[in-house]
C-alpha cells in the first residue's frame, strides 16, 4: 500500500493539489476496504471447506445442495445469520454483550494490516509486523472475556476463564519460538522475515538449524491453542459448556465470532508461514521501478504461493480438528507450561548458540561449504 | 488485605445440553473447573409405561417394550416375552429361539456402537462416532430385511419371534460380521489408542467393585469394575448355554479397574464376543416353526414372575403379576441405567466438569431406560 501512495503522490498530477496526508488517508481506507472484502468471503469459503473436509474425513458428503457442488453454501448461512432475530437476554450486560464480538472480529481482523500477500501486497508492512500482529491479535482474548461475563450465564463465563487461561499460557511459548526467528533474521518487519529466506526448502527457517525446526512445530501447537480449536477448544466445549462463551448469542453477533475463528485459522498460517516457510518466495525476481507495483507475473506467482502454503497449513487444522479428541482444561495447562514453554526456552538459547558458533548460517550452508 | 467472598457455582446441565443423552439433569455445584458434586434429576422422560402395561392386553404390550430402551429394543421385546412366557407356561421354538439370540446379539453390537461412538464424541472427537454409525447402518439394514422396522422392532413375540428369516440373511450376516471384526481393529486405532483420548478416559472416575455392587450397577458398567456377572453365563437362558464365548472385564489397562476407559475398551471388546456368538448361532439354527400356536385371547394364569435378562445395559428384569385375566395387574420393569445415575453423585465428586462429561459417556445411560 505505502509503495501504491508513493507512487501515486509521485506520478499522479492531480493529487499535488491535495495534501499528501489526504492521499495517504484515502488509500489506507481504500486498502481496508479491500482486505475485509478479502477476509469475509475467505473465512466464510473456509467454513464451507471445512464442512467438506470434514464430511470426506467421515466418509459423509458434506453440504452439496446450494450451488455446484454446493460452494454457495457461506452465502446462504451468512444471509440467514444476517435475518435471523438477534436476542440479548434480559439479564445480560447489555452494552458489553452487544460491543463483545466486534471487539473479537476487530482483533482477528487488524492482523490482516500486517500479513504479506506477496512481495509487494501488504497493506502496510511495519518495521515491528510481528509484534503487532501479536498485540492486535490478543486483543480477542479481551472480547471472549467481555462476551463470556456480559452473558451472564454460568457456561459463558465459565467458556470466556477458560479462554483467558488458555490463551495466556499459550502466548508464552507462542512468542517464545517466534523469538528464535527474530534473533535469525534480526527484524521484525514481516517482509524482511521473508526476504531472509530463499524460495527452496533447505532455505526456510524451517529447515534453518534444528532449533527452528521444533519451534516451528510449537508455534504451531500453540497458535492452534489460540484459535481455541480442537484438540484445545475447551473454551467452546460443546459436550461440556454447550457452545461456551458464544452460548448466548444469536444471528449477526454469532455470526462475527463465527467469521473472527476463521479468520484466525488463516492468520496463524499465514504467520506460520511468513516466518518459518519461505513465504512469497519464488525462484523469480521482480522487475524493479514502476512495473514491480503493477500485477506482475512474479508477484502473481508470489501470491499463489503463498496462499498455497497458507491453506495447506488451515487444511493441517482442519485435519486436526477432525482427527483429535479434545484435552481437559488441567491437562491443557500442563501442555502449555511443563511442556511447551521449557521447549521454546531450550529453543531460544539452543538458536543463540548456534548463532554464536555459526553466525547465521543454516544447516544447508553448512552442508553445502 | 481485603477478604473476597466466594462461593460455590450452580450449574445446571440439561435437561437440555449437548451431553445428556435425551433429557437427564445434573445440579453441578462446582469450585471453578473442579466439581464439589453432581447431583443427577431423573424422571424428564417418564411415560408412565408400567402403567400403561395395566390397561393392554399382554401380546399388545409388545410395542411399548422397544420404547423402553430404544437403542436396544430386541434385548427388551425378549425379556418380556420370556417373562410372560415362564408365567403362562408356553414353549418356544427351537428354531425362534437360535433367531432371538441372533437378533439381541446384532442388537447389542449396534448400542455399544451408539455408546463408544458418542463417547468420542463426549470428548469432542466428531469423526469416530461417525465411523461407528456407518457399521451401525448395516445392522440397521440387517434389521429393516428382518422385521421392517430399523429402531424399534417389535420382532420377538410371546412364543415366538413375528417372522422367519428372510432369504439370505444368514449370508449378509456374515459378510457384515467379516467386515466389522477388522473395523473395530480400526476403530480402536483412531479413537482408542489415541493419546489425547486415553489421558482423558484412564484413571478418572474410578468405581470399585465394592461400591459397584453396593449402587447396583449392572452389565458392562459392573464387569469393568472387574465383577465377572454375566447373566448369559451365570444364569443361562435360551440358547447360550451352547455357545462359547468370553467375559470381558475390567483390567485397569491404561489406568486403575474401573475407570472409564475399562467401561469404554469393555463395549468395545463385547462387540467382538458378540460377534462370536452370533456366527456360532447362523451356524446352528435348526429347521422349523417360529412361533408357537396361542389362543386368540392370551389369559395367563394367576402368580407371579421375575425374569431377569442380560440386556445391553446389563441386567433388564421384568416383575408380573397376573390376576388371571387376559391383562397383566402390575408390571415392574427393572434397567441398569437407573442404578448407573445413582453412581454419578458418589462418583462426580472432586472430579472436573469436563470429567463429569466422561463419566455419563462411559456409564452409557440412555434417558428413557432411566424414568421408563
Amino acid at each position: 500500500m505505502r509503495y501504491f501512495a508513493d507512487w501515486i503522490i509521485e506520478n499522479l498530477e492531480f493529487t499535488r493539489a491535495i495534501p499528501s496526508e489526504y492521499v495517504y488517508l484515502i488509500i489506507m481506507v481504500v486498502g481496508g476496504l479491500l482486505l475485509l472484502l478479502f477476509v469475509v468471503p475467505m473465512a466464510g469459503a473456509l467454513t464451507f471447506v471445512e464442512r467438506r473436509v470434514a464430511g470426506k474425513m467421515q466418509s459423509r458428503i458434506g453440504p452439496n445442495r446450494v450451488g455446484p457442488q454446493g460452494i454457495f453454501q457461506f452465502v446462504a448461512d451468512g444471509v440467514k445469520l444476517i435475518l435471523k432475530e438477534d436476542i440479548i437476554p434480559t439479564a445480560a450486560d447489555r452494552r458489553l454483550f452487544k460491543l463483545a464480538p466486534y471487539i473479537v472480529f476487530v482483533g482477528s481482523f487488524l492482523t490482516f494490516a500486517a500479513l504479506p500477500f506477496s512481495q509487494k501486497l501488504i497493506a502496510a508492512d511495519l518495521n515491528i509486523g510481528i509484534l503487532y500482529i501479536f498485540a492486535v491479535s490478543s486483543m480477542v482474548v479481551v472480547g471472549i472475556i467481555m462476551s463470556g461475563w456480559a452473558s451472564n450465564n454460568n457456561l459463558s463465563l465459565l467458556g470466556g476463564m477458560r479462554s483467558a487461561a488458555q490463551i495466556i499460557s499459550y502466548e508464552v511459548p507462542q512468542i517464545l519460538s517466534v523469538l528464535a526467528v527474530i534473533l535469525l533474521t534480526g527484524t521484525l518487519g514481516m517482509q524482511g522475515t521473508i526476504k531472509a529466506q530463499g524460495w527452496a526448502p533447505q532455505h526456510w527457517f524451517l529447515f534453518h538449524n534444528p532449533f527452528a525446526f521444533i519451534a516451528f512445530f510449537v508455534f504451531f501447537i500453540s497458535a492452534v491453542a489460540e484459535c481455541n480449536r480442537i484438540p484445545f477448544d475447551i473454551p467452546e466445549a460443546e459436550s461440556e459448556l454447550v457452545s461456551g462463551y458464544n452460548t448466548e448469542y444469536s444471528g449477526f453477533r454469532f455470526g462475527l465470532f463465527f467469521l473472527a475463528e476463521f479468520a484466525n485459522v488463516y492468520v496463524i498460517s499465514a504467520v506460520a508461514v511468513t516466518l518459518f516457510l519461505g513465504g512469497w518466495n519464488t525462484p523469480f525476481y521482480l522487475p524493479t521501478g514502476i512495473w514491480g507495483l503493477l500485477p506482475s507475473a512474479v508477484n502473481l506467482a508470489g501470491l499463489i504461493t503463498f496462499l498455497i502454503k497458507t491453506f495447506v497449513l488451515v487444511f493441517v487444522c482442519m485435519w486436526l480438528r477432525w482427527t483429535l479428541p479434545r484435552l481437559r482444561v488441567d491437562q491443557l495447562m500442563t501442555v502449555g507450561w511443563k511442556y511447551m514453554v521449557p521447549i521454546a526456552f531450550f529453543n531460544l538459547v539452543g538458536t543463540a548458540v548456534w548463532m554464536l558458533v555459526w553466525g547465521d548460517k543454516s544447516i544447508a550452508a553448512l552442508l553445502g561449504g | 488485605m481485603p477478604e473476597f467472598r466466594t462461593e460455590e457455582m450452580v450449574l445446571n446441565m440439561g435437561p437440555q445440553h449437548p451431553s445428556t443423552h435425551g433429557v437427564m439433569r445434573f445440579v453441578v455445584h462446582t469450585d471453578g473447573e473442579v466439581m464439589r458434586v453432581a447431583k443427577p434429576d431423573v424422571g424428564y422422560l417418564h411415560r408412565s409405561i408400567e402403567k400403561i402395561a395395566e390397561k393392554l392386553k399382554y401380546p399388545q404390550f409388545m410395542p411399548f417394550t422397544d420404547r423402553i430402551d430404544y437403542l436396544a429394543a430386541m434385548n427388551c421385546n425378549m425379556g418380556y416375552a420370556m417373562t410372560v412366557e415362564k408365567l403362562a407356561g408356553i414353549e418356544v421354538p427351537p428354531r425362534a429361539e437360535y433367531i432371538r439370540v441372533i437378533a439381541s446379539e446384532l442388537n447389542r453390537i449396534a448400542s455399544h456402537l451408539i455408546s463408544v461412538g458418542v463417547m468420542g464424541l463426549e470428548l469432542g472427537a466428531v469423526t469416530p462416532f461417525l465411523h461407528a454409525i456407518r457399521e451401525r447402518e448395516t445392522i440397521n439394514d440387517l434389521m429393516e430385511e428382518l422385521c421392517g422396522a430399523r429402531l424399534t422392532y417389535n420382532y420377538i413375540r410371546i412364543g415366538g419371534v413375528a417372522q422367519d428369516l428372510p432369504a439370505g440373511f444368514a449370508e449378509k450376516t456374515i459378510e457384515f460380521l467379516d467386515h466389522f471384526v477388522p473395523a473395530v481393529d480400526e476403530y480402536n486405532r483412531l479413537l482408542s489408542y489415541n493419546k489425547i483420548f486415553v489421558k482423558r478416559m484412564a484413571d478418572v472416575a474410578v468405581i470399585s467393585a465394592e461400591n459397584a455392587v453396593d449402587y447396583g450397577l449392572v452389565g458392562p458398567n459392573l464387569r469393568a469394575s472387574g465383577v465377572k456377572w454375566d447373566l448369559r453365563r451365570d444364569e443361562p437362558y435360551s440358547v447360550y448355554p451352547q455357545f462359547e464365548f468370553d467375559i470381558p472385564v475390567g483390567t485397569g489397562e491404561k489406568g486403575q479397574v474401573g475407570d472409564c476407559y475399562d467401561r469404554y475398551m469393555l463395549r468395545i471388546r463385547e462387540m467382538v464376543e458378540s460377534s462370536r456368538i452370533i456366527k456360532q448361532c447362523l451356524a446352528a439354527v435348526p429347521d422349523g416353526p417360529v412361533q408357537t400356536k396361542l389362543p386368540a385371547s392370551l389369559k395367563v394364569p394367576e402368580g407371579e414372575a421375575y425374569v431377569r435378562t442380560e440386556s445391553v445395559r446389563g441386567e433388564l428384569g421384568y416383575y408380573v403379576i397376573s390376576d388371571g385375566s387376559d391383562k397383566p395387574y402390575r408390571l415392574r420393569i427393572r434397567t441398569g441405567s437407573f442404578s448407573a445415575m445413582s453412581i454419578v453423585e458418589l462418583t462426580s465428586r472432586g472430579l472436573m466438569i469436563a470429567d463429569l462429561v466422561a463419566l455419563i459417556g462411559s456409564l452409557d445411560v440412555v434417558a428413557p431406560e432411566i424414568d421408563r
